[in-house]
Protein backbone atom coordinates (compact mmCIF):
# COMPACT_ATOMS: atom_id res chain seq x y z
CA UNK A 1 0.00 0.00 0.00
CA UNK A 2 1.55 3.55 -0.87
CA UNK A 3 1.14 6.97 0.45
CA UNK A 4 -1.56 7.89 -1.31
CA UNK A 5 -3.57 4.80 -0.72
CA UNK A 6 -2.94 5.58 3.21
CA UNK A 7 -3.81 8.76 3.00
CA UNK A 8 -7.84 7.76 1.31
CA UNK A 9 -8.05 5.28 3.43
CA UNK A 10 -7.29 7.59 6.68
CA UNK A 11 -9.61 10.52 5.35
CA UNK A 12 -13.20 10.22 5.71
CA UNK A 13 -14.34 8.78 2.39
CA UNK A 14 -16.95 11.95 2.04
CA UNK A 15 -15.64 14.86 3.28
CA UNK A 16 -17.81 17.33 4.27
CA UNK A 17 -17.97 21.12 5.11
CA UNK A 18 -17.90 21.94 8.66
CA UNK A 19 -21.36 23.99 9.23
CA UNK A 20 -21.89 24.81 12.86
CA UNK A 21 -25.42 24.48 14.25
CA UNK A 22 -25.57 28.34 15.01
CA UNK A 23 -24.67 28.97 11.29
CA UNK A 24 -26.73 26.66 9.79
CA UNK A 25 -29.77 28.02 12.05
CA UNK A 26 -29.21 31.54 12.15
CA UNK A 27 -29.44 33.26 9.07
CA UNK A 28 -32.74 31.23 7.91
CA UNK A 29 -34.26 32.12 11.41
CA UNK A 30 -33.51 35.71 10.78
CA UNK A 31 -34.98 35.76 7.06
CA UNK A 32 -38.00 34.63 8.38
CA UNK A 33 -38.20 36.83 11.53
CA UNK A 34 -37.70 39.50 9.04
CA UNK A 35 -40.27 38.11 6.79
CA UNK A 36 -42.45 37.96 10.04
CA UNK A 37 -41.74 41.80 10.48
CA UNK A 38 -42.80 42.80 7.38
CA UNK A 39 -45.74 41.12 7.47
CA UNK A 40 -46.46 42.77 10.90
CA UNK A 41 -45.54 46.17 9.73
CA UNK A 42 -47.70 45.88 6.47
CA UNK A 43 -50.58 44.76 8.92
CA UNK A 44 -49.80 47.50 11.01
CA UNK A 45 -49.70 50.78 8.76
CA UNK A 46 -53.06 49.11 7.34
CA UNK A 47 -51.51 49.17 3.72
CA UNK A 48 -54.18 46.63 2.97
CA UNK A 49 -57.89 46.86 4.67
CA UNK A 50 -57.81 44.28 7.65
CA UNK A 51 -60.40 41.57 5.97
CA UNK A 52 -57.45 41.01 2.85
CA UNK A 53 -54.61 41.04 4.49
CA UNK A 54 -54.75 38.80 8.08
CA UNK A 55 -52.31 39.80 10.65
CA UNK A 56 -50.44 37.54 11.93
CA UNK A 57 -51.86 37.45 15.58
CA UNK A 58 -54.98 37.10 13.80
CA UNK A 59 -53.42 33.75 11.72
CA UNK A 60 -52.31 32.48 14.86
CA UNK A 61 -56.00 32.57 16.49
CA UNK A 62 -57.33 30.32 13.52
CA UNK A 63 -54.76 28.02 13.81
CA UNK A 64 -55.94 27.75 17.77
CA UNK A 65 -59.63 27.00 16.21
CA UNK A 66 -59.05 25.21 13.44
CA UNK A 67 -56.56 22.53 15.74
CA UNK A 68 -59.10 22.49 18.28
CA UNK A 69 -62.33 21.61 15.55
CA UNK A 70 -60.02 19.08 14.71
CA UNK A 71 -60.78 19.80 11.14
CA UNK A 72 -57.24 20.65 10.10
CA UNK A 73 -56.02 17.39 10.84
CA UNK A 74 -58.53 15.52 8.85
CA UNK A 75 -58.15 18.15 5.88
CA UNK A 76 -53.78 16.92 6.13
CA UNK A 77 -54.58 13.49 6.06
CA UNK A 78 -56.90 13.40 2.96
CA UNK A 79 -54.32 15.91 0.98
CA UNK A 80 -51.80 13.69 1.94
CA UNK A 81 -53.51 10.13 0.71
CA UNK A 82 -54.80 11.63 -2.55
CA UNK A 83 -51.28 13.28 -3.23
CA UNK A 84 -49.60 9.41 -2.07
CA UNK A 85 -52.19 7.19 -4.21
CA UNK A 86 -51.32 9.43 -7.16
CA UNK A 87 -47.35 10.21 -6.88
CA UNK A 88 -47.81 6.12 -6.35
CA UNK A 89 -49.65 5.60 -9.58
CA UNK A 90 -47.65 7.66 -11.54
CA UNK A 91 -44.02 6.78 -10.65
CA UNK A 92 -45.29 2.79 -10.57
CA UNK A 93 -46.37 3.74 -14.28
CA UNK A 94 -44.07 6.10 -15.40
CA UNK A 95 -40.82 4.25 -14.27
CA UNK A 96 -40.84 0.67 -16.30
CA UNK A 97 -42.31 3.21 -19.31
CA UNK A 98 -39.75 5.75 -19.04
CA UNK A 99 -36.97 2.95 -18.90
CA UNK A 100 -38.50 1.42 -21.60
CA UNK A 101 -38.66 4.08 -24.11
CA UNK A 102 -34.72 4.96 -23.03
CA UNK A 103 -33.55 1.97 -24.02
CA UNK A 104 -35.42 1.40 -27.12
CA UNK A 105 -35.14 4.63 -29.62
CA UNK A 106 -37.84 3.52 -31.96
CA UNK A 107 -40.87 3.42 -29.87
CA UNK A 108 -39.23 6.80 -28.56
CA UNK A 109 -39.41 9.12 -31.78
CA UNK A 110 -42.49 7.48 -31.63
CA UNK A 111 -43.96 8.54 -28.26
CA UNK A 112 -42.11 11.76 -26.97
CA UNK A 113 -44.07 14.25 -29.37
CA UNK A 114 -47.29 13.17 -27.30
CA UNK A 115 -45.71 12.90 -24.64
CA UNK A 116 -44.17 16.46 -24.62
CA UNK A 117 -47.59 17.63 -25.77
CA UNK A 118 -49.45 15.82 -22.84
CA UNK A 119 -46.19 17.73 -20.69
CA UNK A 120 -47.56 21.11 -21.57
CA UNK A 121 -50.82 20.71 -20.88
CA UNK A 122 -51.92 22.25 -17.36
CA UNK A 123 -53.44 19.31 -14.78
CA UNK A 124 -56.06 22.23 -14.30
CA UNK A 125 -57.30 21.95 -18.05
CA UNK A 126 -58.24 18.52 -17.10
CA UNK A 127 -60.94 19.75 -14.29
CA UNK A 128 -63.99 19.36 -16.49
CA UNK A 129 -63.51 15.87 -17.49
CA UNK A 130 -62.17 14.83 -14.04
CA UNK A 131 -65.32 15.30 -12.70
CA UNK A 132 -67.42 14.05 -15.34
CA UNK A 133 -65.32 11.56 -15.17
CA UNK A 134 -64.83 10.48 -11.63
CA UNK A 135 -67.36 12.87 -9.93
CA UNK A 136 -66.63 13.93 -6.90
CA UNK A 137 -64.38 12.65 -3.83
CA UNK A 138 -60.89 11.35 -4.09
CA UNK A 139 -60.84 10.29 -7.70
CA UNK A 140 -61.10 13.38 -9.43
CA UNK A 141 -57.95 14.84 -7.84
CA UNK A 142 -55.84 11.76 -7.62
CA UNK A 143 -56.57 12.02 -11.73
CA UNK A 144 -55.17 15.46 -11.61
CA UNK A 145 -52.13 14.41 -9.95
CA UNK A 146 -51.66 11.86 -12.57
CA UNK A 147 -51.84 13.99 -15.22
CA UNK A 148 -49.98 16.45 -13.79
CA UNK A 149 -47.06 14.04 -12.63
CA UNK A 150 -47.25 11.33 -14.91
CA UNK A 151 -45.93 13.12 -18.42
CA UNK A 152 -42.42 14.89 -17.22
CA UNK A 153 -41.54 11.91 -14.86
CA UNK A 154 -41.89 9.46 -18.18
CA UNK A 155 -39.65 12.44 -20.25
CA UNK A 156 -37.12 12.40 -17.02
CA UNK A 157 -36.51 8.82 -17.00
CA UNK A 158 -36.45 8.52 -20.58
CA UNK A 159 -33.31 10.81 -21.16
CA UNK A 160 -31.34 9.91 -18.11
CA UNK A 161 -31.93 6.12 -19.82
CA UNK A 162 -30.84 7.26 -23.19
CA UNK A 163 -27.73 9.27 -21.75
CA UNK A 164 -26.13 6.28 -19.77
CA UNK A 165 -22.46 6.36 -20.83
CA UNK A 166 -22.51 3.34 -23.19
CA UNK A 167 -19.31 1.93 -21.40
CA UNK A 168 -21.77 0.83 -18.96
CA UNK A 169 -23.45 -1.67 -21.63
CA UNK A 170 -19.55 -2.40 -22.83
CA UNK A 171 -18.74 -3.72 -19.25
CA UNK A 172 -22.51 -5.31 -19.15
CA UNK A 173 -21.95 -7.17 -22.76
CA UNK A 174 -18.21 -8.47 -21.42
CA UNK A 175 -19.91 -9.58 -17.98
CA UNK A 176 -23.11 -11.66 -19.70
CA UNK A 177 -25.78 -9.19 -18.27
CA UNK A 178 -28.84 -9.55 -20.62
CA UNK A 179 -32.60 -9.12 -20.72
CA UNK A 180 -34.22 -8.60 -17.69
CA UNK A 181 -30.66 -8.99 -15.62
CA UNK A 182 -29.11 -5.75 -17.84
CA UNK A 183 -32.46 -3.90 -16.82
CA UNK A 184 -32.24 -4.28 -13.09
CA UNK A 185 -28.49 -4.56 -12.28
CA UNK A 186 -27.25 -2.11 -15.29
CA UNK A 187 -29.66 0.64 -16.40
CA UNK A 188 -31.58 1.36 -13.22
CA UNK A 189 -29.30 1.83 -11.19
CA UNK A 190 -27.21 3.63 -13.42
CA UNK A 191 -30.64 6.22 -13.62
CA UNK A 192 -30.95 5.67 -9.97
CA UNK A 193 -29.78 9.47 -8.97
CA UNK A 194 -31.48 10.80 -11.57
CA UNK A 195 -34.87 9.03 -10.69
CA UNK A 196 -34.70 10.03 -7.15
CA UNK A 197 -33.92 13.56 -8.58
CA UNK A 198 -36.85 13.48 -10.69
CA UNK A 199 -39.10 11.72 -7.96
CA UNK A 200 -38.44 15.09 -5.93
CA UNK A 201 -39.69 17.58 -8.77
CA UNK A 202 -42.56 15.61 -9.45
CA UNK A 203 -43.86 15.27 -5.98
CA UNK A 204 -43.35 19.32 -6.07
CA UNK A 205 -45.70 19.81 -8.54
CA UNK A 206 -48.37 16.91 -6.75
CA UNK A 207 -48.39 19.34 -4.17
CA UNK A 208 -48.83 21.97 -5.89
CA UNK A 209 -51.55 20.84 -7.91
CA UNK A 210 -53.44 19.29 -5.15
CA UNK A 211 -54.44 22.92 -4.00
CA UNK A 212 -56.07 22.99 -7.06
CA UNK A 213 -57.41 19.70 -7.40
CA UNK A 214 -59.44 20.14 -4.01
CA UNK A 215 -60.88 23.05 -5.23
CA UNK A 216 -63.03 21.69 -7.29
CA UNK A 217 -65.04 18.04 -6.66
CA UNK A 218 -64.00 17.77 -3.18
CA UNK A 219 -65.75 17.75 0.67
CA UNK A 220 -61.89 18.23 2.33
CA UNK A 221 -58.51 18.55 1.85
CA UNK A 222 -56.18 21.44 2.42
CA UNK A 223 -56.99 22.82 -1.20
CA UNK A 224 -60.80 22.34 -0.18
CA UNK A 225 -60.02 24.46 3.18
CA UNK A 226 -58.69 27.08 1.16
CA UNK A 227 -61.86 27.51 -1.20
CA UNK A 228 -64.02 27.55 2.06
CA UNK A 229 -62.37 30.41 3.50
CA UNK A 230 -62.11 32.57 0.48
CA UNK A 231 -65.94 31.38 0.31
CA UNK A 232 -66.25 32.63 3.59
CA UNK A 233 -64.20 35.96 3.20
CA UNK A 234 -61.87 34.20 6.49
CA UNK A 235 -58.10 34.86 5.33
CA UNK A 236 -56.83 33.89 7.97
CA UNK A 237 -57.94 30.70 7.76
CA UNK A 238 -56.19 30.20 4.36
CA UNK A 239 -53.39 32.20 4.89
CA UNK A 240 -52.88 29.13 8.34
CA UNK A 241 -53.70 26.84 5.24
CA UNK A 242 -51.40 27.85 3.17
CA UNK A 243 -48.61 27.68 5.90
CA UNK A 244 -49.41 24.22 6.38
CA UNK A 245 -49.18 23.69 2.72
CA UNK A 246 -46.03 25.31 2.48
CA UNK A 247 -44.45 23.35 5.69
CA UNK A 248 -45.48 20.03 4.58
CA UNK A 249 -44.13 20.45 1.24
CA UNK A 250 -40.88 21.05 2.85
CA UNK A 251 -40.96 18.00 5.50
CA UNK A 252 -41.77 15.69 2.86
CA UNK A 253 -39.18 16.91 0.29
CA UNK A 254 -36.87 16.42 3.70
CA UNK A 255 -37.60 13.03 3.58
CA UNK A 256 -37.19 12.63 -0.14
CA UNK A 257 -33.38 13.98 0.34
CA UNK A 258 -32.90 11.29 2.29
CA UNK A 259 -32.60 8.70 -0.33
CA UNK A 260 -29.96 10.80 -2.00
CA UNK A 261 -28.12 9.87 0.82
CA UNK A 262 -27.89 6.16 0.06
CA UNK A 263 -24.66 5.04 -0.40
CA UNK A 264 -24.73 3.48 -3.99
CA UNK A 265 -26.42 6.81 -5.62
CA UNK A 266 -24.10 8.96 -3.87
CA UNK A 267 -21.64 8.93 -6.80
CA UNK A 268 -24.62 10.35 -9.13
CA UNK A 269 -24.02 13.48 -6.73
CA UNK A 270 -21.05 13.76 -6.17
CA UNK A 271 -18.98 14.23 -9.36
CA UNK B 1 -18.51 -23.19 -18.14
CA UNK B 2 -16.79 -22.78 -14.91
CA UNK B 3 -15.78 -26.74 -14.13
CA UNK B 4 -14.78 -25.41 -10.95
CA UNK B 5 -10.96 -25.74 -10.84
CA UNK B 6 -8.92 -22.64 -11.18
CA UNK B 7 -7.22 -22.70 -14.39
CA UNK B 8 -3.66 -21.15 -13.86
CA UNK B 9 -2.61 -21.62 -17.30
CA UNK B 10 -4.54 -20.30 -20.24
CA UNK B 11 -2.69 -22.48 -22.88
CA UNK B 12 -6.17 -22.88 -24.59
CA UNK B 13 -7.05 -19.33 -25.91
CA UNK B 14 -7.32 -18.46 -29.63
CA UNK B 15 -7.49 -15.17 -31.08
CA UNK B 16 -7.05 -14.20 -34.51
CA UNK B 17 -8.17 -11.70 -37.19
CA UNK B 18 -8.33 -12.76 -40.54
CA UNK B 19 -8.33 -10.03 -43.59
CA UNK B 20 -10.20 -8.28 -41.17
CA UNK B 21 -11.69 -4.68 -42.57
CA UNK B 22 -13.99 -1.95 -41.11
CA UNK B 23 -15.63 1.16 -41.98
CA UNK B 24 -18.14 3.32 -39.90
CA UNK B 25 -19.98 4.13 -43.38
CA UNK B 26 -17.74 6.22 -46.07
CA UNK B 27 -14.75 6.65 -43.56
CA UNK B 28 -12.26 3.19 -43.75
CA UNK B 29 -10.86 2.83 -40.34
CA UNK B 30 -9.37 -0.66 -40.74
CA UNK B 31 -7.64 -2.18 -43.70
CA UNK B 32 -6.82 -6.33 -44.50
CA UNK B 33 -5.47 -6.92 -40.54
CA UNK B 34 -4.18 -10.23 -40.23
CA UNK B 35 -3.42 -11.03 -36.40
CA UNK B 36 -2.86 -14.07 -34.89
CA UNK B 37 -2.24 -13.66 -30.86
CA UNK B 38 -0.81 -17.03 -29.40
CA UNK B 39 -2.10 -18.70 -25.49
CA UNK B 40 -0.36 -16.67 -23.36
CA UNK B 41 1.12 -13.61 -25.38
CA UNK B 42 1.33 -10.21 -24.31
CA UNK B 43 0.75 -7.89 -27.89
CA UNK B 44 0.90 -4.25 -27.78
CA UNK B 45 -0.70 -2.20 -30.22
CA UNK B 46 0.60 1.29 -30.61
CA UNK B 47 -0.32 3.88 -32.78
CA UNK B 48 -1.69 7.50 -33.36
CA UNK B 49 -4.89 8.23 -31.68
CA UNK B 50 -7.86 7.79 -33.97
CA UNK B 51 -6.30 5.62 -36.09
CA UNK B 52 -8.89 2.92 -35.10
CA UNK B 53 -7.25 1.06 -32.27
CA UNK B 54 -10.39 0.96 -30.27
CA UNK B 55 -12.33 -0.28 -33.19
CA UNK B 56 -9.97 -3.12 -33.29
CA UNK B 57 -10.61 -4.17 -29.60
CA UNK B 58 -14.16 -3.85 -29.78
CA UNK B 59 -13.86 -6.57 -33.04
CA UNK B 60 -11.64 -8.65 -30.96
CA UNK B 61 -13.91 -8.59 -28.51
CA UNK B 62 -17.27 -9.01 -30.46
CA UNK B 63 -18.87 -5.86 -29.33
CA UNK B 64 -18.61 -5.28 -33.09
CA UNK B 65 -18.82 -6.86 -35.91
CA UNK B 66 -16.33 -5.93 -39.11
CA UNK B 67 -17.74 -5.05 -42.44
CA UNK B 68 -15.67 -8.10 -43.87
CA UNK B 69 -13.14 -10.85 -42.73
CA UNK B 70 -13.77 -13.21 -40.27
CA UNK B 71 -12.66 -12.85 -36.53
CA UNK B 72 -11.56 -16.16 -34.63
CA UNK B 73 -12.49 -16.41 -30.94
CA UNK B 74 -11.95 -19.32 -28.30
CA UNK B 75 -11.99 -18.22 -24.52
CA UNK B 76 -13.22 -15.85 -22.16
CA UNK B 77 -12.47 -12.52 -22.95
CA UNK B 78 -12.76 -9.00 -20.63
CA UNK B 79 -11.31 -5.72 -21.82
CA UNK B 80 -9.99 -2.68 -18.89
CA UNK B 81 -10.93 0.51 -20.43
CA UNK B 82 -8.95 3.59 -19.91
CA UNK B 83 -11.99 4.68 -17.25
CA UNK B 84 -15.67 4.44 -15.80
CA UNK B 85 -14.89 0.66 -16.53
CA UNK B 86 -16.13 0.47 -12.96
CA UNK B 87 -19.79 0.46 -11.92
CA UNK B 88 -20.17 3.26 -9.68
CA UNK B 89 -23.63 1.88 -7.94
CA UNK B 90 -21.44 -0.81 -7.10
CA UNK B 91 -18.94 -1.10 -4.51
CA UNK B 92 -15.47 -2.47 -4.67
CA UNK B 93 -16.06 -5.90 -3.26
CA UNK B 94 -19.19 -5.84 -5.54
CA UNK B 95 -17.76 -4.96 -8.65
CA UNK B 96 -15.03 -7.47 -7.94
CA UNK B 97 -17.71 -9.94 -8.16
CA UNK B 98 -18.93 -9.22 -11.28
CA UNK B 99 -15.61 -11.10 -12.63
CA UNK B 100 -16.86 -14.09 -10.33
CA UNK B 101 -20.18 -14.48 -11.75
CA UNK B 102 -19.59 -17.98 -12.90
CA UNK B 103 -18.11 -19.41 -9.78
CA UNK B 104 -21.77 -20.16 -7.85
CA UNK B 105 -19.89 -22.06 -4.83
CA UNK B 106 -20.21 -19.30 -2.05
CA UNK B 107 -17.32 -20.02 -0.26
CA UNK B 108 -15.15 -20.57 -3.32
CA UNK B 109 -15.91 -17.09 -3.82
CA UNK B 110 -15.29 -15.16 -1.35
CA UNK B 111 -12.09 -17.36 -1.12
CA UNK B 112 -11.53 -15.49 -4.33
CA UNK B 113 -12.92 -12.23 -3.41
CA UNK B 114 -10.28 -11.90 -0.96
CA UNK B 115 -7.49 -13.37 -2.68
CA UNK B 116 -8.07 -10.89 -5.10
CA UNK B 117 -8.68 -7.99 -3.25
CA UNK B 118 -5.12 -8.89 -1.24
CA UNK B 119 -3.61 -9.25 -4.72
CA UNK B 120 -4.08 -6.06 -6.09
CA UNK B 121 -3.52 -4.57 -2.18
CA UNK B 122 -6.25 -2.98 -1.26
CA UNK B 123 -7.19 -4.41 1.51
CA UNK B 124 -9.58 -1.95 3.49
CA UNK B 125 -11.28 -0.86 0.61
CA UNK B 126 -13.58 -3.79 -0.10
CA UNK B 127 -16.77 -1.59 0.72
CA UNK B 128 -15.61 1.47 -0.52
CA UNK B 129 -17.27 3.17 -3.89
CA UNK B 130 -15.39 3.70 -7.34
CA UNK B 131 -15.88 7.80 -6.66
CA UNK B 132 -13.88 7.46 -3.35
CA UNK B 133 -11.11 5.69 -4.67
CA UNK B 134 -7.66 7.32 -6.49
CA UNK B 135 -7.30 6.88 -10.59
CA UNK B 136 -4.60 4.09 -9.60
CA UNK B 137 -6.61 2.36 -7.26
CA UNK B 138 -9.65 2.45 -9.91
CA UNK B 139 -7.19 0.79 -12.39
CA UNK B 140 -6.34 -1.89 -9.89
CA UNK B 141 -9.75 -3.32 -9.38
CA UNK B 142 -10.51 -2.93 -12.70
CA UNK B 143 -7.30 -5.42 -13.40
CA UNK B 144 -8.45 -7.27 -10.38
CA UNK B 145 -11.78 -7.71 -12.47
CA UNK B 146 -10.72 -8.94 -15.64
CA UNK B 147 -7.96 -11.62 -13.97
CA UNK B 148 -11.18 -13.24 -11.48
CA UNK B 149 -12.08 -16.45 -12.42
CA UNK B 150 -11.74 -18.18 -15.40
CA UNK B 151 -10.95 -15.30 -17.81
CA UNK B 152 -8.62 -16.23 -20.78
CA UNK B 153 -8.08 -13.05 -23.02
CA UNK B 154 -7.40 -9.42 -21.79
CA UNK B 155 -8.06 -6.67 -24.04
CA UNK B 156 -6.67 -3.22 -22.91
CA UNK B 157 -7.96 -0.04 -24.09
CA UNK B 158 -5.44 2.42 -23.14
CA UNK B 159 -5.85 1.69 -19.57
CA UNK B 160 -3.24 3.40 -18.01
CA UNK B 161 -3.62 6.98 -20.01
CA UNK B 162 -6.14 8.56 -17.52
CA UNK B 163 -3.28 8.31 -15.20
CA UNK B 164 -0.46 10.44 -13.62
CA UNK B 165 3.33 9.17 -15.21
CA UNK B 166 4.50 8.02 -11.97
CA UNK B 167 1.26 5.79 -11.17
CA UNK B 168 1.32 5.00 -14.46
CA UNK B 169 4.93 3.31 -14.31
CA UNK B 170 3.72 1.73 -11.30
CA UNK B 171 0.68 -0.13 -12.75
CA UNK B 172 2.72 -1.46 -15.88
CA UNK B 173 4.61 -2.91 -12.87
CA UNK B 174 1.97 -4.20 -11.40
CA UNK B 175 0.56 -5.62 -14.41
CA UNK B 176 3.17 -7.62 -14.93
CA UNK B 177 3.22 -8.80 -11.71
CA UNK B 178 -0.47 -9.79 -11.88
CA UNK B 179 0.06 -11.67 -15.41
CA UNK B 180 2.93 -13.27 -13.48
CA UNK B 181 0.77 -14.81 -10.96
CA UNK B 182 -2.20 -15.58 -13.51
CA UNK B 183 -1.29 -15.82 -17.02
CA UNK B 184 -3.66 -14.36 -19.49
CA UNK B 185 -3.04 -13.60 -23.21
CA UNK B 186 -3.32 -10.08 -23.62
CA UNK B 187 -4.07 -7.54 -26.29
CA UNK B 188 -3.13 -4.83 -25.08
CA UNK B 189 -3.69 -1.00 -26.88
CA UNK B 190 -1.70 2.16 -26.38
CA UNK B 191 -0.18 5.80 -28.19
CA UNK B 192 2.24 5.28 -25.49
CA UNK B 193 5.48 4.09 -26.96
CA UNK B 194 7.67 3.21 -24.09
CA UNK B 195 4.41 1.37 -22.52
CA UNK B 196 4.46 -0.21 -25.54
CA UNK B 197 8.11 -1.51 -25.35
CA UNK B 198 8.12 -2.26 -21.16
CA UNK B 199 5.36 -4.43 -21.57
CA UNK B 200 5.25 -6.77 -24.67
CA UNK B 201 5.91 -9.64 -26.03
CA UNK B 202 5.56 -8.03 -29.55
CA UNK B 203 4.92 -4.81 -30.95
CA UNK B 204 2.27 -4.25 -33.49
CA UNK B 205 2.35 -0.70 -34.98
CA UNK B 206 -0.39 0.62 -36.74
CA UNK B 207 -0.67 2.87 -39.42
CA UNK B 208 -2.48 6.06 -40.14
CA UNK B 209 -6.60 5.98 -41.25
CA UNK B 210 -7.05 3.01 -42.15
CA UNK B 211 -5.02 0.78 -39.81
CA UNK B 212 -3.07 -1.52 -40.94
CA UNK B 213 0.53 -3.02 -39.27
CA UNK B 214 3.12 -1.38 -40.84
CA UNK B 215 5.82 -2.95 -38.54
CA UNK B 216 6.49 -5.80 -36.05
CA UNK B 217 8.87 -6.13 -33.02
CA UNK B 218 9.66 -8.93 -30.52
CA UNK B 219 11.11 -8.04 -27.63
CA UNK B 220 12.35 -10.79 -25.84
CA UNK B 221 13.68 -9.58 -22.52
CA UNK B 222 12.86 -10.63 -19.55
CA UNK B 223 10.28 -8.31 -17.54
CA UNK B 224 9.86 -6.12 -15.59
CA UNK B 225 11.39 -3.56 -17.88
CA UNK B 226 12.58 -0.28 -16.82
CA UNK B 227 12.17 2.13 -19.41
CA UNK B 228 15.88 2.60 -19.97
CA UNK B 229 16.87 -0.71 -20.07
CA UNK B 230 19.21 -0.97 -23.22
CA UNK B 231 16.36 -3.13 -24.91
CA UNK B 232 13.89 -0.90 -24.21
CA UNK B 233 15.49 2.04 -25.58
CA UNK B 234 16.48 0.02 -28.54
CA UNK B 235 13.06 -0.91 -29.32
CA UNK B 236 11.84 2.72 -28.67
CA UNK B 237 14.39 4.25 -31.21
CA UNK B 238 13.04 1.50 -33.75
CA UNK B 239 9.35 2.97 -33.31
CA UNK B 240 10.25 6.01 -33.18
CA UNK B 241 11.81 5.98 -36.36
CA UNK B 242 8.45 4.11 -38.00
CA UNK B 243 6.48 7.00 -37.08
CA UNK B 244 8.88 9.39 -38.63
CA UNK B 245 9.55 10.94 -34.72
CA UNK B 246 12.66 10.05 -33.95
CA UNK B 247 15.61 13.29 -34.37
CA UNK B 248 18.39 12.92 -36.48
CA UNK B 249 22.16 14.42 -35.93
CA UNK B 250 20.89 15.89 -39.31
CA UNK B 251 18.25 17.83 -37.31
CA UNK B 252 20.38 18.82 -34.37
CA UNK B 253 22.55 20.54 -36.30
CA UNK B 254 19.96 22.53 -38.71
CA UNK B 255 19.32 23.67 -35.45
Amino acid sequence: MNKTDQYFLSSNPRPKKELTLIKAVASPLAVLVSMLFVWWFVCKFGIFPSYAMPSPEDVLKSFREEIIVGRLVNDITASLWRVVIGFLLSSGLAIPIGLWLGQNAASRRAFLPMLNFFRFLSPLAWIPFAILWFHIGDKPAIFLIFMAAFFPLVLAIMSAVATIPSIYFRVAYDYNYKGFELLTKVTFPAVLPQIITALRVIYGIAWVVIVAAEMVGCQDGLGYGIWEARNGLRLDSAVCYMIVIGLIGMGIDRILIQFTKLPNVRWGYER
Amino acid sequence: MFDGVMKDNQLNSRLSLNNVSHSYEDLSVLQNLNLTVKPGELVVLVGPSGCGKTTLLNILSGYLKPSSGSVERVGIIRTVYQHDGLFPWLTVKENISMGLRLIENKSQHENELRELIELIHLQGFENHYPHQLSGGMRQRVELSIVIAGDSDILLMDEPFSALDYQTRLRMRVELVRLLEKRPRTVVFVTHDIEEAVQLADRVLVLADRPSYISRELQITSMRPRNPTDDAVVEASKAILNEFGLQVTEDDKNKL
